[in-house]
């Protein structure tokens, strides 16, 4: 000691930071990420947790570009999703979920109204490849293989490129200048579009052409039928047919007074309400389980309900005469099957509509050594969504899955980032998808009460009667809020719990963006700041482990 | 004139009335522990227990206090575990003015500080008495009331915990009843502390006619700065207590020391209200309201009453009437409106 301390001190005055009490832990706490429920049950695999936090600040543009890095079509999904993502939603176990189409598709309106674009960063590689279709899939996958700088072709059949977006999906549901102007703002990124050009021969655009690979995304457009005895026909049309008249631009189909749809699917559900617009009195379903078992959504039959559709439930069609259908009445069995009771009924229709599923026109793939068909008339794909000939993928509708939008954007995305990793002679690897942020890992008493916020919808009248959109767009305001609801499952949005609630002061604040750190100096391991964290980032592991 | 934008007009923030800060909401809006440049009047190192519920109240109420005195300010400390945790000779955590005398003479330590703060022309210069429940409500109760009764210029606060915990959790005149203490044994027939014993500070510390008493926990941070910050505000004897979980002395997880200050308050055993000179002005209300037992039951030093087969359902109706007649009496249950 250098300097004489007063009477009866030995030692000279010192902090308590020479005294690591870091070295009392058991347990550490670490901060993660966790996989939000929304992220994990979107097929497009969007980064819905981490675009809505951008929105709950009020940066709806890098919201947007968040969107973008998975999906091109904000204004498209917002409206046509079904929304597994909501579903999952653990706010839904607090009050509802977050209207999270809702959300998406206001940003989808700010981008149009904005004129923003899509981040464009990487180099040309030289590598051309082929995409027959441009329905979701083949967009998306257009779209993602552009942005890694390849050179890309669309090659579409038909006159107008959007698919099942524009020939199965009802204006009223989605209006077509969203879809126009989402799917230009993929082209404009320098995707060639050809329309009204069949692809009829894959090996010759390989060989001939030079593609270097080729996404075939045709979609599954020919509609099931079966047979029904007829004994003087009656008019009897498919569902697709009709919807695809519908956007064809000349007269609308004639369907009589009244129409019976067949079938219990989102597709029948789309042109009993797209009849009721045309103006027949009676508008009917037909199907032959209960609304339990149907396989549209609730929301497209409640919908259907309320401008006016009758249905009857578990009921198949026995024949026709002329103008009369015969239907028999059917009960669920214990295993869930419909039965048939012996009872019938009979209903009268001008016009019956056949909506019983669609199915894949592989005729032009027949040829191609190494693709498989598989029993059921789609096309088989590895995990990399490779068909058997190398180099040729598939997606969307033509390969076995679901049967969405969202379904077939995902492909796009996927198969965009297979065809990369081929191109560059790699196998691509999905990142490790880190654990779930699960409803167990929120602490719900941060959050405060928040009902959703409801979008209007148009009133029933004008429902019944023209093809305007129903459902209508959140303001900023409820957009805001709406945003504000996210929990942010599993990934720290900075609210300063943990550095607020430590004992011992052994959480380091880092400043806006930047999060936290422990300081283990000190951190005694009491495992605080991970119960109290409101959104499950924080876990405690083992000492060593 | 500057647009309104939405961003002024929307003013739900998830958390932000409950968590510590929030990114979205003003910096003023914010409390004093989500800043940067709080004070950290007991800064890293100091020996409380894992998970202390005394180190963190005394950190948050200090730091609001500092703040509201612009850094002007004396405290004194009961002997008690703040005390000993904070300085083991020669270290101290204390980064503000700071003065340990006796157990018992915290109150009179701190109006003689003032005493002299004034006459050095200092008066600006604010004093904070604290010390936990053994220092306040037993020790150091004549002093205290005394300082009451002068009305002397000084911010009392007592970190409540329920016993005198850093001598090996003896029963203090704040144990609850039934708890199990060294000197209250969960043995006979009643095991624990005996019902109809304890003395309620802040109903003594009203009953002296001082400008403020207060309740406050660690679970609710935005209400215990905003009570500590009106306490500052004025002049006279002022008193918080402030409930304190202590994870050693209740027998609970070292993690749910919020969650345990927390559910006393959601279950009506510990009011959260404000009152001026002798007057209820302000009660905080129950959020979500729990039974007594979703309290109980998380704390060792209550495990006799839930013994599987022989659960004391009588006793623990009892800590319900307790329950009870506080939301009754301090007019717990109904809309809540910001502190």
């Amino acid at each position: 000691m250098t300097h004489e301390l007063p009477f009866a001190i030995t030692l000279d005055p010192s902090t308590s930071l020479a005294n690591k009490t870091g070295s009392w832990r058991t347990e550490r706490p670490v901060y993660l990420d966790r996989l939000p429920p929304c992220n994990n049950a979107c097929p497009a695999g969007e980064n819905i947790q981490k675009w809505l936090f951008h929105a709950e600040e009020g940066d709806y543009e890098q919201a947007f570009q968040v969107i973008m890095e998975d999906n091109p079509m904000p204004g498209v999904m917002g409206r046509v999703c079904y929304h597994t993502c909501e579903t999952a939603c653990n706010r839904g176990q607090l009050d509802e979920p977050v209207a999270i189409h809702a959300i998406e598709r206001f940003l989808g309106r700010m981008a149009f109204e904005k004129g923003w674009k899509p981040v464009m960063s990487a180099q040309d590689t030289g590598k051309r490849v082929l995409v027959v279709g441009a329905g979701p899939s083949g967009l998306s996958a257009a779209y993602h293989l552009r942005r890694f700088g390849h050179d890309v072709t669309i090659r579409e059949a038909g006159p107008m490129a959007g698919g099942m977006m524009r020939f199965g999906i009802p204006k009223y549901r989605l209006p077509r200048d969203v879809l126009d102007y989402e799917i230009q703002r993929i082209l404009d990124t320098g995707v060639k579009l050809e329309l009204n050009t069949k692809v009829e021969d894959i090996e010759a655009a390989f060989a001939d052409e030079g593609f270097d690979a080729v996404f075939v995304a045709v979609g599954a457009h020919l509609a099931k039928r079966i047979d029904i005895p007829a004994h003087a026909a009656g008019k009897i049309l498919d569902a697709v047919s009709v919807l695809k008249e519908m956007e064809s631009g000349g007269e609308p189909p004639k369907l009589g007074r009244r129409v019976i749809v067949y079938g219990g699917g989102n597709t029948a559900m789309d042109v009993a309400r797209t009849a009721k617009r045309l103006g027949v009195d009676e508008s009917m379903i037909v199907y032959r389980r209960s609304r339990k078992e149907m396989p549209a959504h609730d929301f497209e039959a409640t919908e259907a309900e309320d401008e006016g559709v009758l249905m009857h439930w578990l009921r198949t069609i026995k024949d026709i005469d002329g103008t009369s259908v015969t239907v028999e009445k059917m009960v669920i069995d214990e295993n869930g099957r419909p039965q048939p009771t012996g009872e019938f009924e009979t209903i009268e229709a001008d016009t019956l509509i056949l909506a019983l599923g669609q199915d894949v026109d592989t005729s032009f793939l027949e040829k191609v050594d190494g693709v498989e068909i598989a029993r059921d008339g789609v096309v088989t794909v590895n995990k990399q969504m490779m068909t058997g000939r190398k180099g040729l993928f598939a997606g969307g509708d033509m390969v076995p899955a679901e049967r969405t939008v969202t379904v077939g954007v995902g492909h796009g995305k996927k198969a965009a980032r297979n065809i990369d990793a081929w191109l560059c002679g790699e196998t691509y690897q999905a990142s490790q998808k880190p654990e779930l942020a699960a409803f167990e890992n929120i602490n719900p008493w941060y959050y405060d009460d928040a009902p959703q916020s409801k979008q209007d919808q148009l009133d029933p009248v004008r429902r019944q009667t023209g093809f305007e959109e129903v459902l209508k767009g959140l303001t900023e305001d409820n957009a805001l809020y709406e945003a504000r609801r996210c929990l942010s499952c599993g990934n720290c949005f900075e609210c300063d719990n943990c550095y607020g609630i430590c004992p011992d002061n052994a959480v380091v604040k880092l400043g806006p963006g930047n999060r936290f750190e422990f300081n283990y100096d000190y951190c005694k391991g009491c495992g605080l700041c991970a119960l109290e964290c409101p959104c499950g980032a924080i876990k405690m592991v083992k000492e060593g482990s | 004139m500057s647009e309104e934008t939405a961003l002024q007009r929307v003013k739900f923030y998830q958390t932000g009335t409950h968590t510590v800060g929030n990114r979205l909401m003003d910096e003023e809006a914010r409390s004093v522990q989500s800043s940067i440049d709080r004070s950290n009047a007991i800064t890293s190192g100091h020996r409380a227990c894992q998970g202390c519920g005394e180190a963190l109240g005394a950190r948050f109420a200090l730091d609001a206090a500092m703040r509201s005195a612009e850094g002007n300010l004396v405290a004194v400390n009961a002997t008690g575990c703040l005390e000993v945790f904070t300085t083991p000779y020669p270290e101290t955590s204390w980064q503000v003015p700071w003065l340990h005398s006796l157990f018992g003479n915290a109150p009179a330590v701190a109006t003689g500080v003032a005493a002299a703060m004034r006459r050095k022309g200092r008066a600006a210069t604010k004093v904070i008495a604290q010390g936990g429940d053994g220092g306040t409500t037993d020790i150091g109760f004549g002093c205290l009331s005394g300082m009451f009764e002068r009305n002397d210029d000084v911010l009392y606060i007592c970190y409540d915990n329920q016993a005198y915990m850093n001598t090996g959790v003896q029963r203090s005149s704040a144990t609850p009843p039934a708890a199990r203490t060294a000197t209250t044994p969960a043995v006979g027939d009643a095991p624990g502390n005996v019902f109809g014993t304890g003395k309620n500070m802040p109903l003594i510390a009203m009953a002296h006619n001082i400008p403020y008493v207060a309740t406050a926990t660690v679970a609710d941070l935005h209400d215990l700065e905003v009570k500590v910050t009106r306490a500052m505000s004025m002049s006279g004897s002022r008193y918080i207590h402030v409930l304190v979980t202590c994870p050693l002395g209740w027998g609970s997880a070292t993690n749910h020391t919020i969650l345990l200050a927390r559910l006393a308050v959601e279950s009506g055993l510990f009011p959260l209200f404000e009152a001026e000179h002798g007057a209820v002005v302000r009660t905080q209300k129950i959020r979500r309201k729990v039974p007594v037992e979703d309290y109980l039951k998380l704390q060792k030093r209550f495990a006799h009453l839930f013994k599987k087969g022989a659960e004391d359902t009588d006793r623990i109706a009892a800590i319900q009437r307790m329950a009870d007649a506080n939301i009754d009496r301090f007019d717990l249950l109904g809309e809540r409106t910001a502190p």
